[in-house]
């Protein structure tokens, strides 16, 4: 993945960071339960909505086990519809592509369209390498952009900025980038967002190449979907001439009708929404209506080596709706940027370490920033099993194992700092297969915590360096468990 | 190798455990699509071989069961509830409607598509400016408003969707003028669901999905409305 995290700290050390910053933490928490709140609202107004997560999973499952076959067919049909398919194995090649592809055109310049695959390659930076400035035009990616910052949440990257900041960000950067931010500005958000509607305007306006990602493409029929709130999608993908976009090779459905699932489930998930503001969808160009060329980059970068594992592939069906990051007590107290990858939250500390390796020392981290609490399977609308992929991924990283990096099959070593963690797992195990020695073995836990190497193990130690640790209850988990059969009631994690 | 060919073999490489069933392909390799719609609303052979069975679709059509004058409702009540603006009129009430929303914007310039119904301007004497391919982005900036037809809507989400038809003209028509009116047939252009929609539409279309104006809760999830696209929508139902 891109350099853009390159230098972070390991994610507990990032994490007791953020922890410590009790602005971010307002912010988020903020943020986090209204989402949860509204969204729960929104899953409950559709009855069918577990029969819609089934087929959702179903279908990227499928695809995925059909994806040679799949993207063939996409690219031919992207063909036949008028445009031109690239593919890309790394961020580099990727990067390369769309270089050429807009010095091709002349162009100094281009708008985007929130991306996460452009993010994840190192877009922008590439781009500026090459003397050609990309205009982020989402209202929350132009904040993180004008900031000099990184976007720490998938769907509303500036998550993290309150409105005072995002207004000094505003008055002090804007006329580095172009039209200044009007005279007097105030912190209102209505004041803010016409700002940032005027400054993006001029852009928009004299764009000719807009650079996107993809929600989803139909391998049937060749056609893109972009959904989005704000019409800077819709700026982008048809004002300039030329549309490059850039989207991974997990993003196929494979016929239109699929749309009917994931348009259903993936606004519902993601603002709480029945429906988002816009959805853009095309197929190749359209004569005298929007872009006369259209450019799409396939990319892969770590996806065929995700998919090779057969515990963690089914972290290539994420749709990218975040809810999985509001509903993680991790994720709200820790922030995006802890995470340290484009993904943050439960699906990036299970894609970011498969798409890059476990070889950094936060990749390493990341299967640990979790508390395994189940509440991100219970939301994700693919059915994505993440604490089984973060269990899985601790085991990868502690004991070693059979891995696929850059299309090879190797074994991976235990990692060399997690020996003392490998022992306090050890240790762990053995306290709970013997009942009669909990209490001794909760006291074992905490004392082996302190044998851990400083970046070990994930947010506990954030967590307990920032806040008291709860009351014990009066009652058991496990004879909790037992009198009620596991809480019982509600959707069982079992199916 | 080319990335292509490398792309490709990982994928079967990575694929190597897994039992290839429901195979989307015959021998020949992928089956051609004729094309996912058709007029009766199936999807017939536009699917691969197998994937029928590969996906249990479950999930309800539409929910619950409402008459054509309900789905109407639902879909006001709706897009209200995005706070685009909504009315209701007869055909013959349509024009002096129009008339009365430029009127109440302040619009003196009104973009048109060229298939429009010329009758629906007829009652208002703002200037009509032409959808032309040459027109740049800045000259459609100067617009005040834009008035189209739409594909169709739906009621279950509030939403109407585009498909550049000739009564609703090129995409950037009702993306950068502030004021857009959309008139949507009742009931013969509204559906109550997504399904349902997406049968009736074209992808080799572009097509644009409209719910509510557009918005933004990027400042402390503080919803505002139009960052970029039109900051009024009013849609206009036409019984
Ligand atoms: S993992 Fe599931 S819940 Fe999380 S972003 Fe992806 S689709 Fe949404």
């Amino acid at each position: 993945m891109s350099g853009t995290f390159v230098g972070m700290p390991a994610f507990p050390k990032a994490a007791q960071e953020a922890v410590g910053n009790p602005t971010l933490r307002a912010n988020l928490r903020h943020a986090t339960h209204t989402i949860r709140a509204k969204r729960a609202a929104a899953v409950a107004e559709v009855s069918d909505w577990a029969a819609l997560r089934e087929a959702g999973k179903q279908i990227k499952d499928h695809t995925l086990r059909h994806l040679d076959r799949y993207l063939v067919q996409l690219e031919e049909s992207v063909t036949a519809a008028g445009g031109t398919v690239h593919w890309a194995a790394d961020a580099d090649e990727a990067n390369r592509i769309v270089t050429r592809l807009v010095k091709e055109t002349g162009e100094s310049e281009v708008v985007k369209v929130k991306s996460m695959a452009t993010q994840e390659i190192g877009l922008n930076e590439a781009l500026e390498a090459e003397g050609i400035r990309a205009y982020e035009t989402d209202l929350a990616e132009l904040i993180v952009q004008l900031g000099k910052d990184r976007p720490s949440h998938i769907l509303v990257p500036a998550i993290h900025r309150n409105r005072g900041e995002i207004r000094d960000i505003f008055a002090a950067e804007m006329s580095e980038w172009g039209r200044p931010a009007p005279e007097g500005l105030t912190d209102t958000p209505a004041e803010l967002a016409e700002a940032a509607r005027l400054h993006l305007r001029e852009k928009f306006l004299r764009a000719r190449v807009g650079v996107s990602g993809a929600n989803f493409m139909v391998a049937e029929t060749g056609t893109l979907v972009v959904v989005e709130s704000e019409g800077n999608g819709r700026m982008c993908l048809t004002l300039p001439e030329t549309l490059i976009s850039v989207v991974g090779i997990e993003k196929i459905v494979p016929t239109w009708r699929d749309l009917e699932v994931f348009l259903q489930t993936l606004p519902r998930s993601s603002t709480a929404e029945r429906m988002n503001p816009y959805t853009s969808t095309w197929t190749g160009t359209t004569d005298g209506d929007g872009p006369r060329t259209f450019h799409l980059v396939l990319l892969d970068n770590g996806r065929t080596d995700t998919l090779a594992d057969e515990v963690g592939r089914q972290a290539l069906r994420c749709i990218r709706c975040s809810a999985c990051l509001n509903v993680c007590p991790v994720y709200e107290r820790a922030g995006g940027h802890a995470y340290g990858s484009v993904y943050p939250g439960p699906i990036g500390a299970i894609l970011s370490p498969q798409l890059r390796g476990t070889g950094s020392e936060i990749d390493a981290s990341l299967p640990y920033a979790s508390s395994l609490c189940g509440a991100c399977y219970e939301v994700c609308p693919v059915a994505i099993d993440i604490p089984e992929v973060l269990v899985h991924l601790r085991e990868r990283v502690v004991q070693g194992g059979p891995v696929t990096l850059e299309g090879n099959r190797t074994v991976l070593k235990p990692a060399k700092g997690h020996a003392a963690e490998r022992a306090a797992m050890r240790a762990a195990r053995w306290a709970f297969a013997r009942p009669g020695a909990l209490r001794a073995g909760q006291r074992l836990a905490s004392r082996t915590r302190r044998l851990h190497p400083r970046t070990l193990p994930g947010p506990g130690r954030a967590w307990s360096g920032s806040r008291d640790l709860p009351p014990v209850p009066a009652e058991p988990f496990r004879d909790w468990w037992q009198r009620t059969n596991g809480g019982d009631a509600g959707e069982g994690r079992a199916k | 190798m080319s990335s292509r060919e490398q792309i490709l073999g990982r994928v079967r490489r990575a694929l190597a455990d897994v039992p290839r069933d429901g195979a989307p392909d015959g021998p020949d390799g992928p089956k051609k699509s004729d094309g996912p719609n058709r007029s009766d609303g199936s999807h017939g052979p536009g699917q691969v071989a197998g994937y029928e069975e590969a996906v249990a679709r479950e999930y309800l059509r539409e929910h619950g069961e409402r008459s054509a004058a309900q789905t109407a409702e639902l879909l006001a009540e709706n897009l209200a509830d995005y706070r685009a603006l909504v009315h209701r009129c007869t055909e013959d009430e349509l024009p002096s409607l129009i008339g009365r929303l430029f009127a109440d914007h302040g619009t003196r310039t009104v973009l048109a598509p060229a298939g429009l119904d010329p009758a629906w301007l007829s009652a208002t004497d703002v200037e009509r400016v032409e959808d032309r391919a040459e027109s740049t982005a800045h000259e459609l900036d100067g617009v005040d408003s834009v008035v189209t037809a739409c594909a169709v809507a739906i009621a279950e989400t509030g939403t109407i969707v585009l498909d550049g038809g000739p009564d609703q003209g090129r995409r950037r028509i009702t993306l950068v003028p502030d004021h857009h009116v959309c008139v949507v047939r009742v009931p013969g252009q509204v559906v109550s669901s997504v399904p349902q929609a997406l049968e009736r539409l074209d992808p080799a279309r572009p097509l644009t999905w409209i719910s509510g104006p557009s918005a933004t809760s990027d400042i402390e999830l503080d919803r505002v409305e139009g960052v970029h696209g039109p900051r009024t929508l009013e849609v206009v139902l036409v019984d």
